[in-house]
């Protein structure tokens, strides 16, 4: 399943729902729509409990969006992240470059 | 226009197409796959190929996709380059095909048939799951891939500890944690070693030395073992398939491509941890054999450059493996270096210990070359400047070049001299003292012109006995390897201690832990580069199989149950590492003088016999005794305690009268390894008095350790 983008706006906090697969294929899609989501101010949480993949491809993707929106003064947070997302970002490296809900301390 | 502006270029884009698929001419270096902008640059060299296609697979597609010629115009000397736009990195497998001629007596082995991998590829897929059985009719085994290198290291170099300080613990990626006692989330991996950070922190070691970590198969070997049926395998890895891409199978990840990201995660928290990694590399020889191998890769793009050719164009075989690398050949010298500094670029490695390196020394028809242009480039290379250089300085051709290695005041060597005269000291041979006093020295005699820091000691490593085996076996145990116990080493200068493997004699099983102890102890205060096998620590068996190369199992897995069974032996070694890496006097990166150039009253390091100052070096002595004065811990740069160290290897006790130690300062316990625990080792500080002073009673077999301190009651 090809992932998707959902947008939740609460007050003063913004959900960014990402569901399905997440690898080469579907990065530049959702790059390009993550961006035009994220506010320039304020808190984004990427709620990932519907992400079932992520490829190294799609692991940079999403930090590299990460990076773009706190370089512009957002603040971002990953939550729900599933079992098998969370191996793989841990055995990467990925998981330290995040500001992750739920992340044990160093 | 300034660089910023440049987002857009007229090379951004194709000039032709083929295949279906936009191109333009590529860029001759780097070779191999490189990400441009809008596309993937292809180069791949080769002198003998009349002809070359870029073969496309979609990820693990049984057919390619696509075949690519590289037209005329896209040839720059021997090198044939191309842009491909358009294609997803990620999902790509890629490989060249080469035509040319098939003439075996000119050495040209061109196969057309043969999709070959990329000698430059980062990232090979074929063998992503350690044993997962392989499709065996794949057109294209070992497929290269693009691999995006944009790691962040955040602040992270490699550490640069000085090399007299290192203390180096050998391990296999795998055997290290794949036991089911290990514990960790992810066994036998990259991620599986990164679990083991805080262990290895608490043992105290500061470099681990990895078997060969570049991609290898693992069921290249065709051998069962005998006794079970099972098949055995390609374990330790000394047999190269990519040189540039790291073990798939070493990866939790590796299923998924991710192999690069989670070894440099690895390293990542390794140097974080204050430990440096150093890589075991195989240059001497590839996993294609000899004519009756398999065409990977080297055969296929130029072999007449890649290996070393008899006159009628067999292969040279000096590795005892089929094959021999052409390491002074101008372009494969190019090739070792880009990749070394692709190493220490990318993955931030400290060293490298390199297999057989003795065939690093000869010219392209196996003669030795005074001045081997190979070694002498890695040793000045820029890049590489920082990183620790390591030569097994032997090989199997015949020649040994322990303490001759060509080193431009650069290399150091792994020190079979030492392994071999502490293992007959150990044993108990007479006629070792006068060799051990130079061994523990530093090796003087061998390395007079670099010091002690061209020496790394040990006792046991991969290859060989563990140290359990070498006081429980006296020969070795081989036949799981299905060669009839003909292969390992037959001078292993062990001894059993009094039974043949495992006993249930508590007087046998004592001695083993006592000559376990000594080992250790006269490792770890020899001055040179100390190298611990892993699991030595906790006392580590093989069942007396001293070539475990080829088992994937118990036998070659580390026994984490071990850590507590002989947990007196881990308690000891770890005391032992804090005692090395307290006394600056145990590490002198230069040869000790023998006179007292700082002014202390003794010289720098003195020699003793069972009565002080007088050093018995007959045949028949087994008692050495070695005092390092404090005052000239690193050339008298750095303030110690003085260190005393006693080893007698005698079946009987001796009474040793010490150097009397000037008013005011006494010595003091450290370690006895004839004491039992808890009284075997003492916490740095912590040393008590002897009973009577400048007197000591070393039991039969021990070694004992004393430190220079504060008489009580007078200031220090």
């Amino acid at each position: 399943m090809p992932s998707q983008v959902d947008l939740v706006e609460t007050v003063g906090t913004t959900v960014i729902a990402i569901t399905g697969e997440l690898d080469s294929s579907s990065s530049t899609p959702l790059r390009d729509r993550l961006m035009a989501l994220i506010p320039d101010s304020g808190q984004v949480r990427l709620d990932l409990s519907g992400l079932t993949y992520i490829s190294s491809a799609g692991l940079r993707t999403l930090l590299l969006v990460y990076r773009r929106a706190t370089s512009r003064g957002t603040q971002v947070t990953l939550t729900g992240i599933q079992d098998e997302v969370w191996f793989v970002m841990s055995a990467t490296g990925f998981l330290n470059l995040f500001d992750v809900e739920g992340k044990p301390e160093p | 226009m300034s660089t910023q502006d440049i987002g857009d270029r007229i090379d951004f884009y194709p000039t032709h197409q083929i295949a279906g698929y936009r191109v333009r001419i590529g860029r001759p270096l780097p070779f191999g796959a490189t990400l441009v902008a809008g596309g993937i640059n292809f180069s791949v060299y080769s002198n003998g190929a009349t002809s070359m296609s870029l073969v496309l697979f979609d990820h693990g597609a049984k057919e390619p996709k696509a075949e690519l010629p590289f037209p005329p115009a896209f040839r720059i000397g021997a090198v044939f380059c191309m842009i491909v736009f358009g294609l997803d990195y990620e999902s790509l497998d890629y490989g060249f095909r080469a035509d040319g001629p098939f003439q075996p007596e000119r050495g040209y082995r061109f196969d057309s048939t043969k999709i070959l991998s990329d000698p430059h590829a980062r990232l090979i897929s074929g063998r992503d799951v350690w044993g997962a059985p392989p499709d065996w009719s794949d057109i294209y085994p070992y497929r290269s891939r693009v691999l995006m290198d944009d790691f962040d290291w955040g602040d992270d170099t490699p550490l640069r500890t000085p090399p007299e300080d290192l203390i180096v613990y050998e391990t296999h990626v795998r055997g290290f944690t794949r036991h089911p006692s290990s514990g960790v989330s992810a066994p036998g991996t990259f991620m599986g070693l990164r679990e083991k950070i805080p262990y290895l922190r608490e043992l105290g070691v500061n470099c681990v030395e990895l078997l060969p970590i570049f991609e290898f198969d693992e069921h290249s070997n065709p051998n069962t073992n005998p006794q079970t049926g099972e098949p055995l395998y390609n374990y330790w890895g000394y047999s190269t398939v990519a040189f540039f891409a790291p073990k798939a199978g070493y990866a939790a990840t590796g299923a998924h491509g991710m192999q690069a990201d989670e070894l440099k995660t690895l390293i990542k928290e390794l140097h974080q941890a204050g430990i440096e990694v150093i890589l075991d590399v195989v240059f001497n020889h590839t996993a294609e054999g000899d004519e009756r191998g398999p065409t990977i890769s080297f055969r296929g793009l130029d072999n007449t450059t890649y290996y070393m050719l008899t006159p009628d164009g067999y292969y040279y075989n000096f590795t005892g493996t089929g094959n021999t690398v052409n390491c002074n050949h101008p372009v494969v010298r190019n090739f070792v270096l880009d990749c070394l500094r692709y190493w220490a670029s990318e993955y931030h490695i400290d060293g490298f210990r390199f297999d057989l390196a003795a065939i690093l020394e000869r010219a392209p028809d196996g003669t030795p070359l005074p001045n081997p242009p190979v070694l002498e480039q890695l040793a000045y290379d820029p890049v590489l400047r920082d990183c620790k250089l390591i030569a097994e300085a032997w090989d199997a051709g015949g020649l040994y070049e322990v303490g001759n290695f060509p080193n431009y005041g650069r290399w150091s060597e792994w020190n079979g001299k030492y392994r071999d005269v502490v293992r007959r000291f150990l044993k108990g041979d007479s006629g070792t003292i006068g060799e051990m006093a130079a061994r523990i020295a530093g090796s003087p005699d061998l390395y007079w012109a670099r010091g002690a820091r061209a020496s790394v000691n040990f006792i046991t490593a991969h290859d060989g006995f563990t140290l359990y085996d070498l006081t429980a076996y006296n020969d070795k145990h081989n036949l799981a390897n299905g060669e009839n116990n003909n292969d390992g080493a037959n001078d292993n200068n062990s001894w059993n201690s009094g039974a043949e493997g495992p006993t249930s004699d508590p007087w046998i099983n004592r001695l083993r832990m006592v000559q376990m102890k000594n080992a250790l102890a006269i490792l770890l205060t020899s001055q040179g580069i100390p190298m611990l096998l892993a699991g030595d620590e906790f006392g580590r068996t093989q069942q007396g199989n001293n070539n475990g190369y080829c088992q994937d199992n118990e036998v070659s897995w580390l026994d984490w149950g071990l850590a507590e069974k002989n947990s007196e032996l881990l308690r000891f070694t770890r005391a032992l590492i804090a005692f090395r890496k307290a006394h600056p006097t145990l590490r002198g990166g230069e040869h000790p003088r023998g006179v007292d150039y700082v002014g202390s009253g003794f010289p720098d390091v003195t020699w003793h016999g069972t009565n002080a100052w007088q050093p018995d070096w007959s045949p028949w002595a087994r008692v050495l005794g070695v005092m390092r004065c404090g005052r000239h811990a690193k050339g008298g740069s750095e303030r110690d305690q003085h260190v005393y160290v006693v080893m007698n290897c005698h079946w009987e006790d001796h009474e040793v009268a010490l150097p009397v130690l000037p008013e005011g300062t006494e010595w003091r316990l450290f370690a006895d390894t004839s004491a039992f625990p808890p009284y075997d080792v003492c916490d740095l500080g912590k040393e008590p008095s002897i009973i009577v002073p400048h007197r000591y009673l070393v039991r039969a077999r021990s070694t004992v350790i004393l430190v220079e301190s504060a008489t009580e009651g007078t200031p220090a």
